[in-house]
């Protein structure tokens, strides 16, 4: 199945530009694609249309970053861990952001993306390293099962706690049944970028180390054997992919599946090395959270499914399948 | 059950006389903790009013906080816990997995969704509220059992871990859905499904326990006779097979008895997590083997105890009973999972 990897990268470029344009069209209020380009290139506040595309232009940003650093983490994860399950909504590390964000929001009344932002990290840093210490004890370390385990135990238990402080506190209630599912609307551009230049920390230091994680990716032993610093590799990729799936959720509150599916797509397309996956991850991400994005405009009128929803409907049926055929995952 | 299966030369091992004991002790405790529950609280209940109102005599203002508020609380709890406890073992002992339970599965969060759908589109409460939590538990475990080919065959191999697996993924769906669904309510209703979910025995009343006590009483015996089949199963599926047992057929009755179980109990009091995970192991240790009476006992402990502490311990503030068992669950489930070298990779 493996095909020329500047080819396919490419083609996923071009999707992800009409994606945009799609994403900038479609809506309760749908433009035409001329109408789209007059507004980026002359915007005038006074027309209606431009000021729809001026909204879901934010929106679509948020989505290129959150979708990018979400399937990149993912892949970084999977190959780190040899977890093919491996997800930050599985691993209990959106549990632990959330947790985090739910706190902040019930203690501190915290609501500035900054704020937000800040505990997400490290709710997410948290829940990352419960997670894989507690998987890591016992007889045999950390095995993909034993991971995801760990994190749905992690998820049901932080979910009470969750469940318990928003039931005492009505205002906290309202704002956390709207952030926790998902959702890329009603961001300014300063949120995006102070979030954006996080992720981009993040999704440069594993493009820079993707040779590393094709050696992790063989077992340890293996990577020792090819000169790695095993422990260290981890500690990098693990800090980046704190910072990523952290800065993802603050900026679009806990997002499922998408890095568990992209990843996954793209070994399919591309073959195991990640050399191909990663790249293809970071413009495929943002193509499936703006489509899923787009769909949930419109599949529902008048109103709106959270991406998050979506997401997790396209992404459950993948995540059954990868278990149902164990012999290709592996477990 | 299990105390009767034991061949009779191992009969006076000290493992079962230390079954045996744990056995008896657990009747006069949860006597005990009824007691505790009916009469501790503000206002604090004097036992021999108590046991004037419970003989029928009608003593002002007491009459109705033992007969009507506090006593089918307590049995609601202790009808609770024993399906819960019942539940979770058949799950955990079907798939040799003790996180199988049906709060990790995703069976109870059908049963929260089928609740929150009910509300949500139908403002529905009482007894619609309680068919659609059934439907939604039944609905996930038929959902479940199709897709992880429970039912087929060869699927005996890794099902166990792939049921489980394939339950966290249905789980992390509902739990979508139920999070887009609250989006969807208005406030005061969005309160009142996360107070449901969090599983409370506030609303309880003798209708609800008997419900409960009338599913135990069809449910409990359909169990005892499938726990023999359960153990032949144990002995692995072709042992089981040449004996004549009907091996998927089996394993989907016990699945279907279990969610049920628990499904059931998820309508009346909400999803009181962990007990249906906890109890389980815990009558394991106690009894040094595993035990459904046993099982069925320390479930009805645990959320009498959960209820109790919740009602009493938080100064003004009552707690609901799901808060209590939630809290405490958690770190419990991880300690589990440290210890069990079965959760690891497949058999």
């Amino acid at each position: 199945m493996r095909r020329s990897t500047p080819l396919v990268l490419t083609g996923a470029l071009l999707v992800l530009g009409l994606t945009c344009l799609l994403s900038l069209m479609v809506g309760a209020r749908t433009v035409s694609p001329s109408t789209v380009v007059e507004a980026l290139r002359a915007y005038d506040d006074s027309l209606t249309d431009h000021v729809v595309v001026h909204s879901r232009l934010l929106r679509t940003l948020a989505g290129i970053a959150v979708g990018g650093a979400l399937a990149v983490a993912g892949a970084a994860m999977q190959g780190m861990t040899r977890n093919p399950l491996a997800d930050p909504g599985i691993l209990g590390i959106n549990a632990g952001a959330t947790t985090a964000v739910v706190l902040g929001v019930y203690l501190a009344d915290a609501s500035r993306v900054v704020e937000l932002m800040g505990l997400a990290l490290l709710g997410a840093a948290l829940g990352t390293v419960a997670v894989y210490a507690v998987a890591s004890l016992g007889r045999e370390g950390a095995t993909p099962v034993k991971l995801a385990l760990t994190g749905a135990a992690l998820t049901a238990g932080l979910g009470s706690v969750v469940n318990a402080l928003v039931m005492i506190d009505d205002s906290s209630l309202d704002r956390l049944r709207f952030w926790q599912v998902g959702t890329l609307g009603a961001r300014s551009l300063a949120d995006i970028s102070g979030v954006a230049a996080l992720m981009a920390v993040g999704a440069v230091v594993i493009l820079l180390t993707t040779g590393v994680l094709n050696a992790l990716a063989l077992g340890d032993d293996a990577a020792v054997g090819l000169g790695v610093k095993v422990g260290r590799a981890r500690a990098l990729l693990g800090t980046a992919v704190i910072l990523l799936c952290g800065a993802a959720v603050a900026l679009a509150g806990p997002i499922g599946f998408l890095g568990l599916v992209v990843p996954h797509a793209a070994r399919l397309l591309l073959g195991g090395d990640y050399r191909r996956i990663v790249p293809l991850c970071l413009l495929g991400g943002p193509v499936l959270l703006l489509l899923a994005d787009t769909a949930g405009r419109v599949i529902a009128p008048p109103a709106e499914v959270q991406v998050g929803v979506m997401t997790a409907l396209v992404g459950v049926p993948v995540f059954i399948v990868l278990i149902r055929s164990r012999r290709q995952v592996g477990l | 059950m299990s105390a009767a299966a034991a061949p009779a030369s191992r009969a006076r091992t000290p493992r079962s006389r230390r079954a045996l004991l744990v056995a008896t002790a657990a009747g006069p405790l949860l006597l005990a903790l009824i007691a505790v529950r009916v009469l501790v609280g503000t206002p604090m209940v004097p036992l021999d009013l108590a046991v004037r109102a419970l003989s029928g005599e009608d003593i002002p203002g007491y009459s109705f906080i033992v007969m009507d508020l506090r006593l089918p609380t307590a049995v609601v709890a202790l009808l609770a816990g024993v399906a819960f406890g019942l539940s979770g073992t058949v799950f955990q002992t079907l798939l040799r997995n003790p996180l199988a339970s049906p709060d990790v599965i995703g069976v109870t969060l059908g049963s929260s969704a089928g609740a929150v759908i009910a509300m949500a589109f139908f403002q529905a409460d009482g007894r619609t509220l309680f068919w659609c939590a059934l439907l939604g538990g039944l609905a996930t475990a038929a959902l479940l059992l199709a897709v992880a080919g429970m039912g087929g065959p060869g699927s005996s191999g890794g099902a166990d871990n792939r049921f489980v697996l394939v339950g966290i993924g249905v789980a992390a769906a509902l739990g979508a859905l139920i999070s887009y669904l609250l989006t969807r309510l208005s406030l005061q209703s969005a309160g009142d499904a996360l107070h449901w979910m969090i599983g409370s025995l506030s609303s309880s009343t003798w209708d609800r326990a008997a419900v409960l006590a009338g599913a135990l009483v069809v449910l409990i015996p359909v169990l005892a006779l499938l726990v023999t089949r359960l153990r032949i199963l144990q002995l692995g599926d072709d042992t089981a097979t040449s004996l004549g047992l009907p091996v998927p057929r089996t394993r989907v009755a016990l699945i279907l008895v279990a969610v049920t179980l628990s499904a059931l109990t998820v309508a009346v009091t909400g999803p009181l997590s962990f007990v249906a995970f906890l109890a389980g192991p815990i009558a394991q240790r106690l009894a040094g083997r595993p035990s459904f009476p046993l099982a069925a006992a320390v479930g009805a402990v645990i959320v009498l105890l959960a209820d109790i502490a919740g009602q009493n311990l938080f100064g003004g503030t009552e707690l609901p009973a799901g808060v209590v068992t939630g809290a405490l669950g958690a770190p419990f489930l991880m300690w589990m999972l440290i210890r069990t070298p079965t959760s690891g990779s497949g058999r």
